[in-house]
């Protein structure tokens, strides 16, 4: 017999695994407590113990450390299923606190012990003493801030010397690998984990140095966060790469570079959320240091609001206050916080805060439904189809308290925020105590919108908003040609606008590579190779990229000279070359030289 | 070059004869000086009527040999103006002409041009009103300069 089998299902054996890996690749499952892929196999609490017929003798072996040799191997035999029930009343009795040990017990019809507690100290204990948490925390983590100290029944897991330990990196392995919830951080070290804030969540949940960096991410594979996973950085831990059944995981990827030869391009950066805090990005806009935004956990911005809705987010989707989680019976929403406010820096509307803010408002209401929301609002802009009809529903269905002001402070009154505002319609002065204060921020440029800019030869409007050729005729192309916009990246707009500017590039896109012949305007600029002396003057000034070296050879394949060549299809007519050009050997069509001093001719005399 | 027989044929000026009335050559780029000079004209913003206007596609094309021939061919001052530096619809051509002028000014003055005949100046397509404001300065300006005589009397 050359054929490994396992519970009558044949394999081929494979001595470099062991049985346990096998039979949980054949979906067999075998009880484990001290088993952890990361680690190699200890066999301390034997429970994976399975019945192996080997050179004709039937044998109890541990799955963990027995090699999947050619043989038969029953994992759920009466023989083991004794053995089981064995191991777990001798650990309902090593550890009688552990709610796991007993569900487990339960599970194979053990009861009671029939051993004794000698100790009586024994009895609010729940480890099992499998090592794990001392092997992870030296094998893995590489700390060793653990160890056993005794032998015997006096046998336990400590910190060295049993003092609170000051290398535990507080990395949280023992407690997560524990298999009865026996060890906890409290107990090894003074210090506190700090946990990593999750980007997608705001700030507001918390995330591991490897994840999907959001639900519905494409492609869905988790990232590395070169800046805090402990293999990159100390070359400690290596986890996941252990735990991955498809070797998915390689510490030594590195960024590329790609480069692609492409037709067209379709500019969709996005934007970034206006920072509300003191703090900004640029001299010309100023932050709400009034709205306490940094100090206050209750000071929220629209995207941590929206995290705190979402049935995937931080909260499950129930209503709860950053600060102490409690649920805010009053909610302030704000409007325009840094949009339409030139004192800030921002001139514009940022244009969907207003549908959100109604939604926000609406959302809140639905879930909290003895809770009051309040929004402070400049005009309200629902320009859109049932845009308006969503607002007067937010107002008139679900109660929202619309006021027509703005908030000139928010201060702390016990657990409570205190919103000072103006009412215009009423000519009176506001002030509101809410749980909860919402700011809906302005849309600003994304932050690296201008290096990006300057990198792909397209130009910025005032605001750092891309330009578009022109703002009713050509509202999705850029001025430089197979260069198109969509998004918020050309100007504040929300999902439907972003929709429709994306379908009409992508449309623009196609009619550009549909045609057999680019169409090109016919101010371009051409170089006379018989005068250029290759100064280069032309190819530095070029925003366009659009000039070149040109070998020039004769019959023969010599080298006779070096020239400057423009590329018809991306020269934009600019003539910046021409006015750089010292030997005037450029000329750009319709505007060269002897047609411009042909014109000053004319204005000139007479 | 090419044009200096013809020039040769042109009678003299003969404005001193007349009532001297300034003339000023504009070089303006097209997308913001030429649409704002525009926006000024729909807009129906009367401004002196003694400005010509030369359109090239951006200021970056504008030779700095524009404005001596300019001046050749009688002008009493030039005007240049393009996109705001940062709003240039080539993305970089005003960077290249201011650059470029701020280089060529020193060497105008040397040569001994009256520098307060050259205006430099930044008007985008929005800004119609500030084009006409700008005209009846620059006109007024040079209408107290005088006719520019010095380099026509060189010339001759």
């Amino acid at each position: 017999m050359d054929k490994l089998i396992i519970d009558g299902i044949e394999v081929e054996p494979d001595p470099s695994k062991t049985v346990l890996e096998v039979a949980r690749e054949l979906g067999i499952h075998i009880p484990t407590l001290c088993y952890h892929p990361a680690l190699p196999p200890y066999g301390s609490c034997r429970l994976c113990v399975v019945e192996a017929i080997w050179k004709g003798k039937s044998t109890l072996r541990t799955a963990c450390t027995f090699p999947a040799w050619e043989g038969e191997v029953r994992t759920n035999s009466e023989p083991v299923k004794r053995a089981r029930r064995l191991i777990l009343e001798l650990m309902l009795v090593e550890a009688p606190a552990s709610p796991e040990i007993q569900e487990l017990a339960k599970e194979y019809g053990v009861e009671t012990s029939r051993f004794k507690i000698i100790d009586e100290k024994k009895r609010h204990n729940r480890c099992i003493q499998c090592g794990l948490c001392v092997r992870i925390c030296q094998d893995v983590m590489k700390v060793g801030s653990l160890g056993f100290k005794n032998r015997g029944f006096q046998r336990e897991v400590t910190t060295p010397f049993e003092e609170l330990s000051d290398v535990c990196a507080t990395c949280g392995a023992c407690e997560y690998v524990c298999p009865t919830n026996a060890i906890s951080l409290d107990t090894i070290t003074q210090r506190k984990p700090i946990p990593i804030p999750s980007e997608f969540e705001a700030g507001l949940g918390y995330r591991t140095p490897i994840y999907v960096p959001f639900p519905q991410a494409v492609p869905n594979t988790p990232v590395i966060d070169r800046e805090r996973c402990p293999k990159l950085l100390r070359d400690k831990c290596g986890v996941c790469e252990k735990v991955c059944t498809r070797d998915a995981i390689d510490y030594q990827m590195q960024d590329e570079i790609i480069e692609a030869e492409v037709g067209a391009i379709v500019v969709a950066t996005g934007y970034d959320l206006y920072n509300i805090g003191k703090e900004q990005p640029n001299e010309l806009w100023k932050g709400y240091g009034e709205y306490n935004y940094d100090a206050y956990k209750d000071v929220i911005d629209g995207i941590q609001f929206e995290r705190l809705l979402s049935a995937s987010g931080p909260t499950q989707g129930e209503v709860r206050r950053p600060s102490d989680g409690k649920e805010p019976k009053s909610v302030v929403f704000i409007a325009c916080v840094g949009s339409r406010d030139p004192e800030k820096g921002l001139e514009y509307c940022s244009k969907i805060c207003c549908m959100y803010v109604a939604k926000h408002a609406m959302l809140y209401k639905h879930k909290v439904h003895d809770g009051q929301p309040y929004v402070f609002y400049m005009d309200i802009r629902a320009g859109g189809k049932n845009y308006e009809e969503f607002v007067r529903r937010a107002i008139e269905e679900d109660g929202v308290l619309y006021i027509r002001g703005r908030v000139s402070k928010i201060y702390k009154d016990g657990d409570q925020l205190v919103v000072v505002g103006a009412d215009t319609l009423s000519d009176s002065q506001v002030q509101i105590r809410a749980d909860l204060v919402v700011l809906a921020t302005a849309m600003v440029p994304h932050k690296n919108a201008y290096e990006f800019a300057q990198k792909i030869g397209i130009a910025c409007g005032s605001e750092g908003f891309y330009a578009e050729a022109h703002p009713k005729l050509r509202p999705v192309e850029t001025m430089t040609a197979g260069i198109y916009l969509a998004g918020a990246c050309q100007a504040p707009k929300d999902i439907p606008d972003a929709v429709a500017q994306a379908s009409a590039a992508a449309s623009k896109v196609q009619l550009l590579f549909s045609s057999d012949e680019l169409e090109r305007e016919p101010i371009v600029a051409k170089v006379n190779e018989e005068t250029c002396v290759h100064c280069r003057n032309c190819i530095l000034v070029c925003p366009y990229s659009a000039i070149d070296d040109k070998e020039i050879r004769d019959k023969q394949g010599n080298l006779i000279k070096m020239v400057a060549e423009v590329n018809e299809g991306m020269c934009m007519g600019c003539g910046t070359c021409v006015a750089a050009c010292p030997s005037k050997s450029v000329q750009l069509a319709g505007f060269n030289d002897e047609q411009v001093f042909a014109e000053i001719l004319a204005l000139g005399h007479g | 070059m090419s044009n200096e027989t013809k020039t040769a044929e042109k009678p003299a000026p003969t404005e001193t004869e007349k009532e001297w009335q300034p003339r000023i050559i504009a070089f303006v780029c097209n997308w913001c000086t030429y649409a704002g000079a525009d926006l000024a004209g729909t807009s129906r913003i009367a401004y002196e009527p003694h400005v010509r206007i030369i359109k090239l596609p951006c200021s970056g094309r504008i030779d700095v040999s524009f404005i001596i021939k300019a001046f050749e061919q009688g002008a009493d001052g030039v005007m240049v103006s393009g996109c705001h530096p940062g709003d240039c619809h080539y993305t970089a051509g005003n960077f290249h002409a201011r650059r470029r002028f701020a280089g060529f000014r020193d060497l105008l003055e040397f040569c001994g041009f009256d520098m307060r005949r050259v205006i430099f100046s930044w008007v985008s397509a929005a800004e119609g009103k500030k084009w006409a404001e700008l005209v009846n300065e620059v006109v007024a300006r040079i209408r107290e300069l005088g006719p520019f005589e010095e380099y026509r009397k060189l010339l001759a």
